[in-house]
């Protein structure tokens, strides 16, 4: 396995998890499901690919700013929209806000795939890929954005979503405003699925609507619950193993999403809870484990 | 205290509720009987602005009542749904905390804990058990409890005997009379209509939408159509 190509992976995994934390926070802490955030990549990919292309008024030396503001404007501008749809949708309870998002994302797709201004079915090209969405940049924006999440989620305003996520009513009655908080979930989950669309129009240095398909949408939702709602390091692991595992199986070609499908379906079947269900990974979590395995070797020697 | 004038509220094509006034004095318990798909609940949800209305008014205080939920909390009225709806993944300390959502005065919180406590002594006893765990009148009396700690001066009860054992619906009905003399005003939705209208000052019958009758819970009790609809008792029986 070359350098290049396992880095490679490592970009994927770090656009797939931007999408994710959003998702984590929306799905995970505040309990909506979603399938249209493909819709919201698509929104900031455009955004910030025609940011980049007919925007590109600072000097060739400032790129790395002109980047991040691609970045910046790609999920401000989802994160509008999604304040436009969560206004009308998000009154809909359980399933009918799910099946909104739905047509939604598809609704997106369908507009991308044809107005001509935005390049139609065949996309954007030519997006400048020298020095954007590098690794390093992944990383570092990757980092960043799960420290402000991690901090959301341990302010007053995650708890009060984790309150909607599991009594609605009863977080109402005790004077939550149930609607504003999920709209601000909505907004920042939506900001980071532009912000991931973003930096994937400048890893390929192309884009087109039908890399924004519902099973994008599908796979970021699986990937929330695979790792466990309700958990940050859930989310991370899991989009880390679920981005790796259709790569480590390629060697099966034809028969490796079958397989990647029968992985899913096992885990969850073994681990309905996700692989962290609602835990997070920490070190005084290590600690307290190995405390725990600890009087278990005594006995048994 | 509270006047609802001539309200109405549709779910879709259904007029569930047909011009409903209803009037409640500060310090008093008012029931509300009725059969099932009478509207009962329809008008604690629309009070406490978990259901739109379309039109009417709701006056609390000499005030237009705000229809957002959390507003209505802020403004001194609390409601404890149908059903239990409590925190089941939270101890009873961090449900009743969660009362407590929108106060900031500490003294204030820790000196109705502690009343919440004289009233529910169990609840002090489970204090750090997952409430999830509880049985249905503890429950019960939790989410009594956080409706409570909200410190509201009216509280809406929706069906607080629902699946309870009699021995046990006596004693939440003699928490509603002690929560009574706590100062508060009640607004109490209730099956039980025989229950309801004994513990009452002032009740309101329900029937498809429309207030069929009102009057003193007093009279109410005594009065034969209520006896045949709601308490049981048939004419041949007095024969």
């Amino acid at each position: 396995m070359s350098w290049g190509y396992l880095s490679g992976i490592l970009i994927l995994t770090g656009i797939n998890l931007m999408t994710v934390l959003g998702l984590s926070l929306l799905t995970g802490f505040t309990g909506l499901f979603s399938f249209g955030h493909a819709g919201f990549m698509a929104i900031g990919a455009y955004t910030a690919a025609m940011f980049t292309l007919k925007l590109n008024i600072l000097p060739e030396s400032m790129s790395q700013v002109q980047f991040i503001l691609a970045l910046i404007a790609g999920g401000l501008v989802s994160m509008l929209i999604s304040l436009i749809i969560g206004k009308l949708t998000l009154n809909l309870k359980g399933d009918y806000f799910c099946i909104a998002t739905l047509g939604f994302g598809e609704a997106i797709r369908l507009i991308l795939d044809n107005v001509q201004y935005f390049g139609g079915a065949r996309g954007l090209s030519s997006i400048p890929t020298q020095g954007t969405t590098t690794l390093t940049n992944v990383v570092i924006i990757n980092i960043i954005a799960v420290a402000v999440l991690v901090l959301i989620i341990r302010s007053r305003h995650g708890r009060n979503m984790v309150a909607i996520r599991e009594e609605e009513l009863a977080a109402q009655t005790i004077g939550i405003d149930v609607f504003k908080y999920k709209l601000i979930s909505f907004a920042i989950s939506a900001f980071y699925a532009g912000v991931a669309g973003g930096l994937m129009a400048h890893y390929f240095g192309y884009i087109q609507p039908i890399m924004f398909k519902m099973v994008k949408s599908t796979e970021m939702t699986i990937i929330v619950i695979f790792g466990g709602l309700g958990s940050v390091s859930g989310s991370v692991i899991g989009t880390i193993l679920l981005t790796f595992l259709p790569e480590i199986l390629r060697s099966f070609s034809n028969w490796r999403l079958v397989l990647y499908g029968a992985a899913v379906i096992i885990i969850m079947i073994t681990r309905p809870q996700g692989l962290m269900g609602g835990k997070e990974f920490s070190i005084k979590g290590i600690m307290k484990f190995f405390k725990k395995a600890r009087p278990k070797e005594e006995v048994e020697s | 205290m509270l006047s609802v004038n001539n309200l109405n509220v549709f779910y879709g094509g259904i007029h569930a509720l047909k011009g409903v006034n209803i009037d409640v004095q500060e310090g008093q318990i008012v029931s509300i009987i009725g059969s099932n798909g009478a509207g009962k609940s329809t008008l604690i949800n629309a009070i406490s602005g978990i259901v739109k209305y379309k039109d009417g008014e709701i006056i609390y205080k000499n005030e237009k009542l705000p229809k957002q939920a959390h507003k209505i909390v802020k403004a001194g009225i609390c409601q404890v749904p149908e059903g239990r709806v409590i925190f089941a993944n939270l101890t009873v300390m961090e449900n009743l905390n969660m009362g407590a959502f929108l106060r900031t005065d500490k003294d204030g919180i820790e000196k109705d804990l502690e009343r919440i406590f004289r009233l529910f002594p169990i609840l002090k006893e489970r204090e750090k058990q997952i409430a999830g765990t509880l049985s249905g009148g503890e429950q019960q009396m939790l989410a009594m409890g956080r409706g409570l700690m909200s410190n509201p001066n009216l509280i809406l009860l929706d069906e607080p005997s629902l699946g309870l054992a009699p021995l046990l619906i006596n004693t939440i009905f003699d928490i509603i009379i002690e929560i009574k003399n706590m100062g508060k005003t009640i607004l109490l939705v209730e099956q039980n209509a025989f229950k309801a209208l004994s513990i009452a000052d002032k009740a309101y019958v329900l029937e498809q939408g429309v207030v069929a009758m009102e009057g003193l819970a007093s009279d109410l009790i005594k009065d034969e159509r209520i006896q045949e609809a709601y308490l049981g008792k048939k004419k041949s029986e007095s024969m």
